[in-house]
């Protein structure tokens, strides 16, 4: 195996991550706040589907409008790429709030209705896609505006001939959309923001001691709900990479299982943020190392059948999860809805 | 505490969620430009309108029979075994091996020779997840759903490198030989007057029947049901009276898993009469929703199988015959999860409403100091 195509599998691992990483942190909050959420998978599912449609629909104006009103000005106001992202992150907060509500309102079991959400993204997502576009329940292929550009960060070109670190830059920090960067930069900031602010000294307590934090007068429902807003953001933005920068357009049940590997990188990690980008970039080696059957086979001489590479990632996750790599304790109060007494 | 009379918590808390599930399911039909009324006269005249109709919706009822009965037997042990569509589908692959390599003299031997087959593939693809969730404490919920995506790998893996005959293209098995064929509900003499023609449903029907009655005597009429339940209802208790954890968490999984195999007798032997690949088409996951709406008994499974039954075949004939897409049912699928599994306590302080304590004179206030 040669340099070239360790960087390949390399450029493609970080493409890879980006998605889960921005998952496993959206789990990350959730269930540090005491909420379990496997609907992470129907968040991104939801934003992929809206960020597309949102962004070829406004790609495409003039000759759209909505309600009658045009929207040529939206063009003009912020690029498609952007509108689109509002509209993922919108589609994928509506998504935590009813499980917010189910699970916090109304005591509900976290577990089933985050799986009830999956199945309801997984076909919304179809009919909306089908109603708008009348193409099978996918959207148009995106293209120019309507998908984030690969940035170039500085000095690559200008390093690119030292031999190493110049391809390195070139081939793998440097030429990914900007969510990818974002994504990288969301860790330190739930890093600071959980162990650093009052807010996130608070809302580790709500996951492992709902009850102390009601008796020191504040609201065990506001701070979940507002653990779950961000959980549903930051799914928002994964399933806008997914559909407008990582691939081209929304297709049906895109994520393709990303929300539970995800979950799974979430307690690799323990749930802990600088623990969540390791693990991440793991899980995305693996499925990078799915699309690339010819490296395996180089490196392990005999020909593996692409059905058990791709299944490489989960039985990882099993095997992580039969905590033969360490012991994960989830927060106390993780899956239980918080009762006042009375 | 328990405000709501039994009959209300039993029969009309699940109704009014159905309901309400229903309802939001109407609103996305309006939403997407459709008629939701023209839609389920639709359902309804597709599924049970005719006899081709019913030999659909009582297909479907005996997967999802077999499913629901699965979820609900691990849901009394307190254990939420979502790997129903794994166990399922490598119960198929018991199915074909049982019937393309063994020769049965006859068909009623094939059929017990399948379904001891589907039930151990189907238990022995929960036995890992079991033993992780008894032993070190891994969540079984994520372990099943991981094991999903692995079956369907392994289900790939056997079709395309292991089963598929030389010079077929589509990744399939042989078909398996007339002699192991069981009898479709239009072949049973009394039946096939009901059913002139060919029709998907097939004796596997009253093989799940008798799977519902037995999961009944099972678990309100044995020891291991007994201990099943308790264990289900308070671990701690359980561990105190005896009852061992590890072994009952395995007993309750294993014949989960086992169930969820036993559906593949209906689908790869009763009706496709080969292993083809996702032969288990969601059906795994439908059982979760049947085993909530059906209260986890084995009466109330049998009536939600059907209920789903009647979903998935109206949900089919949408897709044919409307401008609605066929994933409709999956939306409505997911939605009486919700209000059944997650959102019943609404229903529930809404009713409490309705039926104030004084309706329950049998129990007066002095019952909250017991």
């Amino acid at each position: 195996m040669d340099y070239a195509s360790i960087l390949q599998l390399l450029d493609s691992t970080i493409r890879l991550s980006t998605p889960l990483l921005l998952a496993c942190l959206a789990g990350l909050w959730s269930e540090r706040a005491g909420i379990f959420d496997i609907g992470l998978e129907g968040k991104m599912l939801a934003a992929a589907m809206a960020s597309a449609t949102v962004a070829s629909l406004t790609a495409a104006a003039p000759g759209w409008s909505l309600f009658g009103i045009e929207l040529t000005w939206a063009k003009s106001l912020l690029s498609p790429v952007i509108w689109g992202l509002i509209a993922g992150i919108l589609a994928s907060v509506i998504f935590a709030l009813i499980h917010g509500v189910a699970s916090i309102t109304f005591r509900g079991n976290q577990l089933i209705s985050g799986f009830a959400l999956n199945f309801i993204a997984a076909g919304l997502t179809v009919l909306v896609a089908q109603r708008v576009f009348g193409q099978g329940g996918r959207t148009p292929q995106l293209a120019g505006d309507a998908r984030f550009p690969p940035l170039t960060l500085p000095l690559s070109d200008e390093i690119r001939e030292i031999p190493g670190i110049g391809p390195l830059w070139y081939e793998v920090i440097s030429g990914h959309a900007i969510l990818v960067y974002v994504a990288f930069a969301i860790v330190p900031l739930t890093w600071w923001l959980m162990y650093r602010t009052r807010y996130g000294l608070r809302l580790r307590a709500v996951g492992e001691n709902p009850a102390a934090v009601d008796t020191a007068g504040i609201s065990v429902i506001r701070l979940r709900y507002s653990a779950l807003i961000i959980t549903g953001i930051l799914c928002g933005i994964a399933g806008a990479y997914m559909s407008t920068a990582l691939q081209a357009g929304f297709g049906r049940d895109m994520t393709a299982g990303r929300g539970y590997i995800a979950l799974a990188a979430l307690i690799f990690a323990k749930w802990r943020p600088v623990a969540a980008l390791w693990s991440c970039l793991l899980f995305g080696f693996f499925q990078a190392l799915a699309l690339r059957p010819d490296i395996v086979t180089a490196v392990v001489q005999f020909r593996v059948p692409g059905p058990i590479l791709d299944s490489l990632p989960y039985i990882l996750t099993v095997l992580v999860l039969a905590g033969f790599i360490g012991k994960a304790t989830p927060p106390r109060a993780g899956g239980e809805p918080y009762t006042k007494e009375r | 505490m328990q405000p709501l009379p039994k009959w209300a918590d039993l029969v009309l808390v699940p109704l009014i969620s159905l309901a309400l599930a229903f309802f939001v399911a109407a609103l996305v039909i309006l939403a997407i430009g459709e008629s939701p009324w023209f839609a389920l006269k639709t359902m309804v005249q597709g599924s049970l309108m005719t006899a081709s109709g019913w030999g659909h919706t009582l297909y479907y009822t005996t997967s999802f029979i077999f499913t629901g009965l699965a979820v609900s037997v691990a849901f009394h042990a307190g254990l939420f075994n979502i790997g129903g569509e794994g166990q399922a589908q490598l119960g198929g692959l018991g199915v074909a091996l049982a019937c393309l390599y063994i020769p049965w003299p006859h068909w009623s031997l094939a059929l017990l020779g399948a379904t001891i087959a589907a039930a151990a593939f189907g238990a022995a693809w929960v036995a890992i997840p079991a033993w992780l969730q008894a032993k070190r404490g891994s969540h079984i919920v994520i372990t099943t759903i991981m094991f999903n995506y692995i079956a369907a790998s392994v289900l790939m893996f056997m079709l395309v490198d292991v089963l598929r005959p030389i010079g077929q293209q589509d990744p399939s098995s042989a078909r398996f030989p007339a002699e192991v064929l069981i009898p479709r509900l239009n072949q049973i003499p009394g039946l096939d007057l009901l059913f002139p023609r060919t029709v998907p449903a097939n004796i596997t029907l009253f093989l799940a029947l008798t799977a519902a009655v037995l999961v009944w005597l099972l678990l309100w009429h044995s020891r291991t049901g007994y201990h099943i339940r308790a264990f289900g209802k308070s671990p701690g208790a359980a561990r105190y009276a005896g009852i061992s954890a590890t072994r009952i968490t395995m007993i309750a999984l294993l014949i989960s898993g086992a169930l969820a195999g036993m559906m593949s007798v209906n689908n790869v032997l009763g009706d496709a009469q080969r292993l083809l690949g996702n032969s288990a088409a969601g059906a795994g996951f439908i059982g979760i929703a049947v085993a909530l709406m059906g209260r986890n008994h084995p009466v109330g499974v049998i009536l939600a199988a059907f209920l789903f039954g009647f979903i998935f075949q109206g949900g089919s004939e949408l897709g044919f015959m409307t401008a609605i897409p066929i994933e409709m049912r999956v939306v409505i699928q997911g939605l009486v999860i919700l209000f059944t599994g997650a959102l019943d306590m609404m229903v529930r302080m809404g009713l409490e409403r309705v039926f104030p304590r004084a309706a329950n004179p049998a129990k007066p206030t002095t019952a909250g100091a017991a």
